[in-house]
């Protein structure tokens, strides 16, 4: 009786121990730059933040960056997706082609390809073209690698079995292997879409004519600190919506089955 | 006529079979083999279609090392990232380390503290960028602190789910059999740890060099991301292969250098 009731005000305290670590630090910052001095170039006042965030959305100014980095992303994730399972999946086909090639994929992914922008840029401009580049290349390792782990570790019963039963190539493919792949499949689709987002706002970050990435730079070149602070909020709101829709297309995918 | 040819070609289908089989038992050979293709696609296309404005083949990249080692700056360039990315390193372990302990080992403060750590580590660093470098300033600093804020996090939580697959009846044993807490640290605790450590140590690279790299190639006055912007802007693609291509080495040694630690450390489990 006494087990749940203790375990029930550890989860209180715990609760209360997050909520004020938000509090204080929300807290520290109103009193660093209102009490304290801190430099506004450095800090600006958490309301002033707020009031740039609501002029940002009311206005609607962020729509032509929010667009652009969208429209990246958009384009280098479905071109990622498309290529690294229809690859992941041909290599997947013979254990040799999956001996030969694994190994020299997880290689190339374990390098921070982030170092190839300089190249990206000379090759593809400052413009949309070298952000989907990079986020395709980018996100298509984690893509064909799990695509290449599903499909090459179905369980081989159930292929024997499937094939003793009749099963055309067809048939194989869409009750057997898929179904059988998928999990593992979306987990990667799952990290490929993060970390192409991820490359495409850095890349804006460093390079680029337009984008999410590129206002926030610009707004600090010309020290709008509110309208910085303001934009980074923004921009986290939206990666974390998207990164938590994917996470749960991921869990019904992976539920549906 | 059909005679002498099959005469005259009798050879060569022996040689390929024989190539083919030899292929089918060494898939490393074969994979070599792949990566030698892309390098002579790389070269045909660099010489005869690509203008040489925008890419180099590799051969001349390969020849071009000792300019780019020879293109002053460049050397001290290459050791200030190396520096960068060893002080970030050590800097991201000790903090990884000491949180991850300290969260993991208590049930309250892994209750409280797991969340806000999870809550931290899935915002997207690189949206803060501009204000790493408006607060550590353009130099050496600033990468260093990106490097941290992205390596300590997955150390943290690699040591957290170390300590916490440390099955309770060795604790309980170690305590009623006397052990002191720098004992049971020292003898219970450390053990288990060292494969989730080290395994968190490799990511812990990963993000090291991502933060680094990114930070320098936002802004840099004198370490690589300087001399990337140089050659991009001189449209020098030779040279900004070849540094591109030694700092790429670099990664690669520094992340070979920690799974061989890790492979080598998670050995006394089995």
């Amino acid at each position: 009786m006494s087990a749940p009731r203790d375990r029930f005000k550890g989860g209180l305290a715990s609760r209360l121990v997050q909520v004020g670590f938000l509090v204080a630090i929300s807290v520290l910052w109103y009193l660093a730059t209102t009490r304290w001095g801190v430099n506004k170039l450095l800090l600006p006042n958490p309301l002033n933040v707020w009031d740039q965030l609501v002029d940002v959305i009311a206005k609607g100014e962020y729509l032509n960056d929010l667009r652009i980095t969208l429209t990246e992303l958009a384009f280098a994730f479905a071109i990622s997706m498309v290529s690294g399972t229809l690859i992941g999946f041909a290599i997947s086909r013979s254990p040799y082609f999956t001996k030969v090639f694994e190994p020299l994929f997880a290689g190339i992914y374990s390098i921070p390809i982030i170092l190839f922008l300089p190249l990206y840029v000379l090759f593809f401009g400052l413009g949309p073209a070298s952000k989907i580049a990079l986020g395709t290349t980018i996100s298509f390792f984690p893509v064909v690698l799990s695509t290449i782990a599903g499909f090459s570790n179905v369980d081989r019963v159930l292929v024997t079995a499937a094939k003793s039963m009749g099963a055309s190539d067809y048939q194989l493919f869409r009750y057997v292997l898929v179904p059988a792949a998928l999990p593992v499949i979306l987990t990667g689709l799952r990290m490929g879409f993060t970390v192409a987002l991820l490359s495409i706002i850095g890349s804006e970050t460093i390079a680029s004519l337009g984008g999410l990435g590129h206002r926030i730079v610009n707004l600090a070149e010309n020290m709008d600190m509110a309208r910085m602070f303001a934009y980074i909020v923004f921009a986290i709101a939206i990666a974390a919506f998207l990164n938590t829709t994917v996470s749960v297309l991921e869990a019904r995918g992976k539920r549906q089955r | 006529m059909s005679a002498t040819t099959q005469q005259i070609s009798a050879p060569s289908p022996g040689i390929v079979l024989r190539l083919k089989r030899y292929m089918l038992r060494h898939p490393g050979v074969a994979r070599l083999g792949v990566v030698l293709l892309l390098f002579v696609a790389w070269e045909i296309a660099a010489r005869w279609f690509v203008d040489p404005m925008f890419l180099a083949p590799p051969s001349k990249v390969l020849f071009a090392f000792d300019d780019v080692l020879a293109t002053r700056g460049v050397p001290a360039a290459l050791r200030l990232t190396f520096f960068e990315l060893a002080i970030a390193f050590s800097i991201a372990v000790v903090i990884g380390v000491v949180v991850g302990l300290a969260v993991g080992l208590s049930k309250f403060g892994n209750r409280s503290f797991m969340p806000i750590i999870l809550l931290l580590y899935g915002i997207p660093q690189i949206t803060i960028l501009p204000i790493f470098i408006l607060y550590f300033g353009i130099g050496a600093a600033s990468k260093i602190a990106f490097g941290v804020t992205h390596g300590m996090f997955p150390i943290m939580m690699a040591v957290v789910a170390g300590v916490q697959n440390i099955k309770p009846i060795l604790m309980v044993s170690a305590r009623s059999m006397g052990a002191s807490r720098w004992q049971i640290l020292r003898y219970v605790i450390y053990p288990h740890m060292i494969p989730s450590f080290f395994s968190g140590m490799r990511l812990g690279m990963t993000g090291v060099l991502l933060g680094v790299l990114l930070a320098e190639l936002y802004v840099s006055t004198a370490g690589i991301g300087y001399f990337t912007s140089v050659f991009t802007q001189n449209f020098d693609p030779t040279k900004l292969l070849g540094l591109v291509a030694m700092l790429a080495a670099m990664a690669i040694v520094l992340n070979e250098v920690v799974r061989r630690a890790e492979v080598h450390f998670a050995r006394w489990r089995d």
